[in-house]
């Protein structure tokens, strides 16, 4: 732990992410402007026009555009960065999957946004939820200094394991709020990312290589097994990174899950980015009243740290996991199918319900936290509740 | 006839850079040949982008590789994007002092007429205005024949394709072609032209002059289709010689928005010369409106080409005629 002073900064989440892609400097930037995440966009062709970075910035006239020039610059050497949110990783989905089973270490600064229709442009998840099985790594940012940090973090992990990352903040909620954020020197960024050293590049015109061939029942299998096989190792690299930054920064970022008050928990809430905050503070409420509930935070989606999840729920009675998005099949939302499926290995079995809230940027405030709270509750006291619960809208 | 940018056959065949042996393609087909043509015409090393489509699919079939430069396939409708973002990251790295100034590469894209005037017409836009240095090429079959002939907007006025068929009311596709080449014109980029792989002297040498500039560059090159026009495989250059002999498919370039047509048939040769040869306008013997709409658009097309011609001054790119 270095004992240095860090420069305190006030910054937005998209200011940021923008930030944290100054100091990195990447070689292309193609993106497109979309609410919440335009203002990444716009003060990054700042730091362009102003001289700050030397990128070359690519104003493509899509999201399905950038996210194919930056396959097309990442595939050439290039350090390569885009944002997004909602409707543009959306577009971008074809080209997602094409990204990570290329194994190109593309980062992306994504504000999570709801998914039309209707059209709405505030936070919850269904956009990144949507792209869960895209093959990229994918780190929930609970504030904008966590993002600022995921950021940097993201573009060594990217380029070790040679996957993409997307490392999201909550539409407007961090996006466009005013934090305090904890900023490195540049020269910090710098030495911490290093020089990206690809292993191929298509610029490398006497060493031609073929990038995107036709993969047919022969091959495809295999390279596919290859790339279910860089996600599970990117685990140790994951952990490797973010530690290794908390040392040499001296922060305690959390790796995959953070755990709050859950050493002596009874039961215990899931949850992800902003409302871990809020849920936190509902934790130390009824906490303060005796109740033994605890929070887990769960950060990394992509890889699913399922092992993680099996040790810290084993000694619990029952948990409730709140899901921002549904995905629409009858059985809630898509965190709390993978959580539940996790504790499939436990004797204990704790119970378990799911609580779809704060979809379309409805607000998620304190009384629905305690209210998350005590039906969980009841359903470690052994009430029958409904598998699925929805939150703070109208039935 | 030396001029800026022709190459002699002989040096074109000593150059001899194209696509190796074994690649899948069809017999007859026609775009090997504008790959050879491309490659060799090049006087830079060249990175390519392939849009996805027949060439793609024939020329990369893992762990075969056909082509002698490096080459990238992300999808199908995103050729243009990709190879801006080939582009760019040369820029980045020549800037950042990674690559050396010195090293000139130059970029082009391929695609078919699906991923052209289709699927790909925005990316291409988007990279054609953005100003990208590249070369796009895209090689016209007239239909999607990777996945077995459908319609393009390519696809001729009254040809049968699989969603176009010919039946017992509707003669084939009713829409004329979209003249993809006054559109990319339209962009006010440096240099656009339409050549035919039946011509390899004029393609060779707009590939040249359009690898000379800096800056968004265009050719449609005609590359008839075996399987998707029905004719034998042995034909495929006499085809796309028919096409441009009948004026169905006009030689010309537009250089900063000054058009010139380079080849004016002296006698142009009934358009029923080349319908007749290729089983998709089979169907067209009993038509004959259709056959007169076919009339008309060449008509059309000519008096526009013709007309923009008319505007006599050119800005550089020298060479005798
Ligand atoms: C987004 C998307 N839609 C459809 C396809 C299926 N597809 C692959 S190639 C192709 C047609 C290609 O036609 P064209 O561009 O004319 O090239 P050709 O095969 O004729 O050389 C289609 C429809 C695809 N690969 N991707």
């Amino acid at each position: 732990m270095t004992e240095k002073e860090r420069t305190k900064m006030a910054l937005t989440g998209n200011e940021a992410f923008a930030y944290a892609m100054k100091q990195i400097n990447p070689d292309v930037v193609a993106a497109y402007p979309i609410t919440p995440a335009t203002e990444i966009v716009q003060i990054f062709a700042k730091y362009v026009s102003d001289g700050e970075v030397d990128t070359e910035f690519v104003a493509v006239e899509s999201e399905h555009s950038a996210m194919s020039a930056c396959i097309g610059a990442s595939a050439s050497g290039a350090r390569v960065i885009t944002g997004t949110s909602s409707q543009g990783l959306a577009l971008m989905h074809e080209m997602l999957y094409i990204a990570s089973a290329l194994r190109l270490p593309i980062v992306l600064a994504e504000v999570n946004r709801a998914l039309s229709a209707p059209i709405n442009i505030h936070c919850d998840h269904s956009d990144t939820m949507g792209s869960r099985d895209a093959g990229w790594i994918q780190i929930y940012c609970e504030n904008a200094n966590e993002g600022y940090h995921t950021l940097i973090q993201a573009v060594r992990i990217a380029e070790t394991v040679n996957l993409p990352v997307m490392a999201t903040l909550d539409g407007f909620i961090i996006s466009h709020e005013m934090e305090v954020v904890e900023s490195l020197d540049t020269q910090e960024v710098r030495e911490f990312i290093g020089k990206r050293k690809p292993l191929y590049s298509v610029l490398d015109v006497e060493k031609p290589i073929m990038v995107g061939p036709l993969d047919l029942t022969d091959y495809y299998f295999e390279h596919k097994r290859q790339q279910i096989e860089a996600m599970k190792k990117s685990k140790a690299v994951i952990k490797e990174v973010i530690e290794e930054y908390n040392t040499k920064f001296g922060f305690d970022f959390p790796v995959f899950i953070e755990t709050y008050r859950m050493e002596d928990a009874e039961y215990a809430i899931l949850a992800m980015s902003s409302a871990a905050g809020t849920m936190k503070e509902a934790v130390d409420i009824r906490r303060s009243i005796g109740e033994k509930v605890g929070l887990v935070r769960l950060k990394v989606f992509r890889p699913f740290p399922f092992e993680l999840l099996t040790e810290v729920f084993k000694n619990v009675k029952a948990i409730g996991v709140m899901d921002r998005s549904d995905s629409v099949n009858s059985m809630g939302g898509p965190v709390f199918n993978e959580v539940r499926s996790s504790l499939y290995e436990l004797e204990t079995r704790p119970r378990i319900m799911n609580f779809v809230f704060g979809l379309g940027g409805r607000d998620f405030p304190m009384e629905d936290a305690l209210h998350i709270i005590d039906r969980v509750k009841e359903l470690k006291d052994g009430k029958k509740l409904d598998f699925v619960e929805y939150v703070g809208v109208r039935e | 006839m030396a001029d800026t940018f022709s190459l002699s056959l002989k040096e074109l065949a000593k150059r001899n850079k194209g696509l190796a042996s074994g690649h899948r393609a069809c017999a007859g087909c026609p775009f090997p040949a504008v790959v050879r043509m491309t490659l060799s015409a090049s006087d830079f090393p060249v990175v390519v982008a392939n849009a996805t489509g027949c060439m793609e699919v024939t020329t990369s079939i893992f762990p075969y590789a056909a082509w002698p430069v490096p080459w990238i396939h992300s999808a199908f409708e995103n050729a243009a994007a990709t190879i801006s973002g080939v582009e760019a990251a040369y820029k980045a790295l020549v800037r950042k002092g990674e690559i050396p100034e010195q090293k000139k590469i130059k970029f082009i894209a391929f695609g078919g007429d699906g991923g052209t005037y289709d699927i790909g017409l925005q990316a291409l836009s988007g990279a054609a205005e953005r100003g990208h240095n590249f070369l796009y090429i895209l090689y016209d079959n007239e239909g999607y024949m990777n996945t077995g002939i459908q319609r393009s907007s390519s696809t001729p006025y009254g040809a049968s394709t699989t969603t176009s068929p010919a039946g017992k009311v509707v003669p084939g596709k009713m829409q004329h072609k979209k003249p993809i080449v006054d559109i990319m014109a339209a962009h006010g980029i440096p240099y656009v032209a339409q050549a035919s792989v039946s011509h390899w002297n004029d393609y060779v040498k707009k590939v040249r002059k359009a690898l000379s500039i800096e800056g968004p560059t265009f050719i449609a090159v005609y590359s008839p289709c075996v399987p998707g026009w029905g004719y034998p495989e042995n034909k495929s250059i006499e085809m796309a010689k028919l096409a441009v002999e009948t004026g169905f498919w006009p030689l010309y370039e537009v250089e900063y928005g000054f058009y010139k047509i380079n080849y004016r048939p002296r006698n142009p040769l009934p358009i029923e010369e080349f319908l007749k040869s290729q089983t998709r306008f089979a169907h067209l013997l009993k038509k004959p409106e259709v056959v007169e709409g076919i009339r008309e658009f060449i008509k059309e097309r000519w008096d526009f080409l013709e007309f923009m011609a008319t505007r006599k001054e050119s800005r550089g790119l020298e060479e005798n005629v």
